[in-house]
Order: structure tokens, then sequence, then C-alpha cells
């Protein structure tokens, strides 16, 4: 009753497909399916993506900027927001997007992907563009992934308007610290876009890993042997996200598993050249230029590309920043300041990538009472120190830090060169150097690894290839009350019993042991639902009855009403849990009764739209 | 080698048909058909290129007005013509000119991918067969003759190695602006 049957194409996929659905960019990559499996995985290339990068104004361009503008009527009448294959659009994601962020701020979607990992909101609300003015049509954080998917979907058909898109191998990439529910999210989002059920999720430094394995060959078996360890070090845009990958032998054959991944930490590139952007205003200020919010928006830009001529290779001593008159007088009123290459290394290399010692964590603050719901930004910007914290958090023993071999970096920050030197030079501080982490060799992709490295997982699934096995990166807990007399006030002590282990692979089951968990029927019962990353020793049905807040972290909530049974003496259920891995990586989890064969799937209670909350 | 190669040549087109038709093409300056290749698995398939839209028969604007609308977007280069730069010291336009070059030049690198029609260094001797169309070679000094010439690359040329111009879809009252007036509110 509780697997669904799924429509099988009437074709064999014919395509592999890879997509990056990013923080602040997406991209899309595929290969031909080869119908000999033996044979290796075809050719991986990316899909230029037609996109609005003016009004009325179309162009294919690489990336898709996850960006999404709300167009006022002025907009639909015009036209201005239409695409070929979209009359009559009120919106328009992409380029064009990206540049009205700057414009029209409160009306554009930005980091809509960061939002659906924020337990604290509802992310079917229509919330997006968080704080706009009443007049604007919101989205909710699902809605804007659908129309990046959607849009990406479209570009996909008319250039291959006979190989339809939910009849193809894809995969669908996903930060490595995206939590159950925030993976079942992404999903619903995917097949709402249309890219079809059979889709798999991927965690993003595995594509990247992958995509050095497809250009690496079978260098790969020689450059690393067995007890290597690998860290996969992403600094996106918006994100950061760390995963050890430790290379073993099994039958003779070098396999590659995922230990850990890092949580979700939300500082990346965009904050570094924010700050120097704002170090530019005070220069600017400094000779009595105020710059107006048009100018410190290309001011930003100046600044990205500073950052990489200044950290990139054979760096000048000093770097021009001009910013350009706003009017139709360019050069008249044009300002500019020299920005020299110390000063910017110390500002970027000391705000965000410091020499710390690694027992030295991110500094949390004092959490304040009250504070404001919108997106948990890292108060910490050292990304060091969060690579510190998540080393010492996945050593062999407790104190002792993990100690990478190799360091695979991705993300369009490491373009500037100086700042991959600088994190292989304060973990060299960390373990010496002769145990110092080398960076992989190879030209990385920085832009496009994810999307063609799940693009050559879509395909390598099928046939040979390397896999990185891990199953999932979490344990998750239920919560159940302690039974015992109740006080008035005090809420009953919780635990949490283990329902899916760390590690838990795909197609596995879990019998949880448990005592009995009474669950009263006809009407919707919640449970309180933990994760943690840690934790890698639990079991199913072990009971944890005290824990600390980074040790276990809460998120959404399981539900699911029993159906009222005539025939029954009582008005519940004794019930126990069962958990499962699909086939395509989701977690299920169900209550099963003790006394007949009936189960009922439990859901996320981020669904709260849906008319039907749980099983059936 | 010449000679060990049409002694093989030789032999081999006595005794192997295919061979034989292959040099009989050669030898009438036909690239020959070489036979399927049986290729190693390791082989990775090609991927197809994705279909690409036909264009409208008739663009909806000007592709000069097109062109001119990109570079004023990302790089300002209607604006810096335009404006008189005789007040202005060097140092005022060269400072300007900084932000224009670097992204007038990324969206002709974008758009027009523009590659030297020469790939020689400019002072190079160069021999300009006999065929070479005028519109590839413009000859200079004394021109007498019908080749081929020899000469030295004064200037390599420049050939745009594709044009990818992006598509609008206005209607026809805006179809000659360049950019519009910015209002903020």
């Amino acid at each position: 009753m509780n697997s669904k049957k799924r429509s099988k194409p009437d074709s064999p996929a014919r395509f592999a497909i890879g997509i990056d659905l990013g923080t602040t960019n997406c991209a899309i990559a595929y290969s031909p399916i080869n119908p000999d499996p033996l044979a290796a995985p075809g050719e991986v290339r990316l899909l230029s993506v037609e996109q609005l990068v003016a009004p009325a104004t179309t162009e294919a361009r690489p990336l898709l900027a996850s960006f999404m503008h709300l167009g006022s009527p002025r907009d639909a009448a015009a036209k201005a927001l239409d695409l070929p294959w979209a009359a009559d659009r009120d919106f328009a994601v992409g380029a064009l997007a990206a540049k009205m962020a700057a414009d029209a701020p409160t009306r554009t979607v930005a980091g809509a992907k960061s939002w659906l990992v924020n337990s604290r909101v509802d992310r079917h609300e229509p919330i997006l563009p968080w704080n706009a003015p009443a007049d604007v049509q919101k989205v909710s954080p699902v809605e804007a992934s659908v129309r990046y998917l959607s849009h990406l979907a479209a570009a996909w058909a008319r250039a291959f308007p006979d190989a339809p898109i939910e009849h193809q191998k894809v995969v669908l990439t996903v930060p490595a610290s995206f939590d159950a529910s925030a993976r079942e999210l992404t999903r619903e989002a995917a097949i709402q876009a249309g890219l079809g059920e059979e889709l798999i999720l991927l965690e993003e430094p595995q594509a990247s890993l992958y995509a050095w394995l497809a250009d690496a060959g079978d260098r790969w078996r020689r450059t690393v042997k067995p007890g290597d360890t690998l860290l996969v070090c992403d600094v996106g845009g918006g994100t950061t996200d760390f995963t050890l990958i430790a290379v073993a032998e099994e039958n003779g054959e070098l396999a590659l598993n995922r230990l850990a991944v890092g949580n979700h930490i939300l500082v990346g590139g965009d904050n570094m050249d924010l700050a120097l952007a704002v170090s530019l205003r005070e220069s600017f200020a400094a000779k009595g230029i105020n710059l107006d919010p048009w100018q410190s928006v290309a001011l930003w830009h100046s600044a990205r590309a500073a950052k990489e001529t200044l950290l990139g290779l054979n760096p000048p001593e000093k770097h021009p920043v001009t910013v350009l008159g706003r009017g139709s007088k360019l050069i008249g009123a044009a300002i500019s300041v020299d920005l020299d290459r110390q000063t910017t290394t110390k500002l970027l290399l000391e705000g965000f990538l410091p020499e710390n010692a690694v027992t030295d964590g991110p500094q949390r603050p004092r959490a304040s009472g009250f504070r404001e719901i919108g997106l948990a930004y890292e108060s910490d910007t050292a990304i060091t120190r969060h690579l510190a914290d998540f080393l010492m958090r996945h050593g062999p023993s407790s104190g002792t830090p993990a100690q990478p071999t190799y360091v695979l970096f991705n993300g369009g920050v490491f373009k500037a060169s100086a700042l991959r030197q600088r994190i292989l030079d304060v973990m060299g501080h960390w373990f010496g150097p002769e145990l110092a982490p080398k960076p992989l060799e190879g030209e990385p992709d920085l832009d496009f690894a994810v999307a063609r490295g799940a693009a050559y997982y879509a395909g390598a699934k099928s046939g040979r290839g390397v896999r990185i096995r891990g199953g999932t990166a979490r344990s998750y807990y239920v919560g159940i009350e302690t039974a015992g007399p109740a006080i008035p006030g005090i809420a009953r002590p919780l635990r949490a019993l283990c329902v899916v282990p760390f590690g838990m692979e795909e197609g596995d089951e879990a019998d949880v042991p448990a005592e009995n968990v009474g669950v009263v029927v006809g009407e919707q019962t919640t449970f309180r639902f933990f994760s943690s990353p840690t934790r890698k020793n639990d079991k199913p049905g072990d009971v944890i009855t005290s824990w600390s807040e980074p040790e276990l972290s809460e998120t959404d909530s399981i539900q699911t009403t029993l159906p009222t049974d005539e025939t029954a003496e009582d008005d519940w259920f004794s019930v126990k849990f069962r958990s499962r891995i699909t086939e395509l990586g989701m977690l299920e989890l169900f209550c099963e009764s003790r006394t007949s064969d009936h189960r009922w799937k439990l859901e996320f209670s981020v669904r709260d739209d849906r008319p039907d909350g749980g099983g059936t | 080698m010449s000679i060990a190669i049409a002694f093989r040549a030789f032999f081999r087109a006595m005794v192997d048909r295919q061979f034989s038709d292959q040099a009989r093409c050669l030898l009438s300056g036909e690239v020959p058909a070489l036979p399927a290749a049986a290729g190693p698995a390791s082989k990775p398939v090609a991927a197809p290129e994705p279909r690409v839209a036909a264009p409208p028969a008739q663009p909806r604007r000007s592709e000069a007005i097109e062109l001119l609308a990109v570079l004023q977007r990302e790089g300002r280069l209607v604006d810096f013509l335009t404006e008189s730069i005789d007040g202005y010291s060097d140092a005022q336009i060269g400072a300007a000119v900084r932000e224009v070059h670097r992204d007038c030049a990324g969206a002709l690198e974008r758009m027009l991918a523009l590659r030297p029609l020469l790939e020689k260094s400019e002072g190079d001797r160069v021999e300009v067969s006999a065929d070479a169309g005028a519109l590839r070679y413009h000859l200079i000094g004394d021109v007498s003759g019908a080749g081929p010439h020899h000469g030295v690359l004064r200037h390599r040329g420049w050939r745009a190695s594709k044009i990818e111009l992006p598509r609008w879809s206005g209607d026809a009252a805006a179809a000659n602006i360049i950019a519009p007036a910015e209002v903020e509110l």
C-alpha cells in the first residue's frame, strides 16, 4: 500500500542528465547513454540555457542565475518577460533577474535554496521575497525552486525535443548538509517541474569528486591509495560545504566511502566580495565621495574582479577600481581608487581564512531571546574555523582531528588561487609539513564540476564506473515523551529514539526495536524529529536521554493520521517504527501496528498545504 | 622516406583492393573514405549537439542595434563613445576605459569569439597562394603577377568564430532603442 507503482517510460533513457541547483547559479550537463553497459560513460557536455538577459531579450548562457524577479503589470503589458516558449510571463529567472536584484531588491527572490533548509518557516508558504511590499505576488521557497528547474527543463525540451526529460536518467544535486526534509522538498520541486519520478538526488561535494574522477580516468587509481582521506572543500557564492571521503580496498579494488558531511554553513564568496566592497566604499568616503546604491552594486562586481586578480596567479601590486558615472556622462563622473594587493589579501585572508588552531572552532554568539526569522547567516565568517570544527568532530577519536590526505576544491571562490593555497597552508600548520594535505591534481572546473559530475554519475550508475558509497550522512531520531506523572508547567522529558543509523544505504530497511509507542487513531499524530551528523554508532532502537544542542538538531516534525478502525476496541494503536532508504536515496518512515500487518507512512510536516496529511 | 612509402604503397595497392581505392582518391586530391573504425570500447561516445532552434527568418530589429545594446548594457560603450573627451585628462579617460574595455571585451568574446585570421606572429614571412581570395588577404605594396606572393605579415586580421547575438522580441516601436531611460522612484 505504500510503494506507488511508477510508470515506466516506453523507451529506454538515451541521456544521463546532471542538474546543479545552486544557491546563486544553476547548470545542466548531459551525456549520451551507451547501450553497452561495459562501455565507458559517454562524453559530458554542458547545455546552454536560453534566458532573459534584458527586457524582451534572450540569450543562451551556460549558467542560469538562481534569482527570480517578480515583474509588475507594466512588464507583462510590454511582454518584457516573455520567453520563446512562454507568453504572458509576469516573472523572470536567470541573468535579468540577477540584475534586477540590484535595481528592485524588494521584487527579487534570491537564495531560495537556503530557505529550503530553514525549518523556522513553512516552505510552502509564499514568503519570498522576504519583506516584500504587499502588492508583490510572493512565492514559496519550493515554488521558486520549481521555477528554476522548470526553466532548465524547458531549455532541455527545446534542445532535445525527441527525448523528454522525464524519461531520461536525471540526477539533481543537493548540498551534503541538506537534511531529510530539505531533500524531500527539493525532490518535490523537481517532480513538480517535470523532471520525472525516477529522479535521483546526489550530494554536491560527491558530484564534484565524480567530475574529478571522470577527468582523471584510470589515473585516479594511481593517485590515491587505500587509507587516504579526501576532503572536498566546496565554497559557493553563499554556502560552504565540507565532505570527507575515505579510500579503501574491497576485493582488490579501490573503493570510495563517504565518511562525514558538515553542517549547512551560510558563508561564501559573496561575503568576501561584499567585505571588499564595503572597505572600498570607505576608501571612497575618505575621498569625500559617497556612493549611491546603484554604484554600490557596481562596486560589488568590481570587488569580485579585483579579488580574482589580486588573489590570482601572478598578481599585480595594485589594482585600480573604478566606478563609472551613473548617468550617460561616464568619464566625467567616474571615480576610482587603487586597491593594493597586501591590504586586500590581509582583509580577505584574515577575515575569512585566518590561521586558527585546529582546536579553535567557530565563535558562536550568545543567543539573544529574540531573533528575526530570516536566514541563519553565520556570525563567524572564518571558513578555516568551521573547517577545524568539522575535522575535530569527525576525527578518529575525541580530541583528534580527521587528517585529510588530499583536498578537492570546488566553487567559483577558488578562482582566486591564493585562497586555495591559504587553506592548504592552514592545514599544513595543523598537521605539520609531512602530513600537509595536497590538492588533487588536475585543472579544477570550479563553476561546472557539480553539474558535470552529476551527469557522469547518472551515466555511470547503470554501467561500470566507480561509485562513492555512503548512505545517509546523518542518523535520525524520533522524539518520544517519557511516560510519568505530569507536572504542571513543565514539559515531559524527551528521549530520542534512533530510527535511522548513520550510513544506512539505499535499499536498506531497519526494523526499530523499541518499547510500545501508542498512537491515537482518527487524529493527527506528530512526532518531533531530530538528526545528528556526528553520532555514528547509534543503532535503530537506541534511546538517548540527554544530548547537547549541536550534537542533535531538531528538524521538521513528522506526522501521520491513523484511520479509525470500527472493530478495534481501543482508540489507540500500539505501534513500532520501521525506516527505509529507497533505491532513489529518499528516507521513508513508517508506523507499524503490532497487532496487524498495517503500516502508515510518516510525512514531514512541511507539507502544511497538502489536504492529505499522512498515510493510506 | 618517400621512396620507402612509395614502394610500400605500390605493393599494397597490388594486393589490397580497398587500399588501392583509397590511394586513387588520394592521387586525385579527394579525401579517401576511411573504413568505419571499430573503435576501442574505452573511447567515450561523443555527446550530440543540442538542436538549436531556428532563428526567426527576419530579425525583429537590426542586429547592429542589438550588438550596440549589448555593448552599452554590459560595457557602457555608447555612453563612452558619445561623451566628449576633450575636457578630461588622460588619467581620467584611462580609468574609465579600464572598465569599458573589460566588460566590452567580455561581451565580444561571448557573442563573436573574435580570433585572428592568421595564427602567425606579425612580422613573420608568409606565403599567399595564387588562389587565396582578395577578401582574405589584403596585399600592400608592389603587387604584380598572379602569385603565389611572398611578404611580411603586417596585421593578422580578425574573424568572428561564432555569431551568437541575443534574440530580441520587443515591439516595432521599441526596435531602435539601444538603452531605456532609467527613472529611480
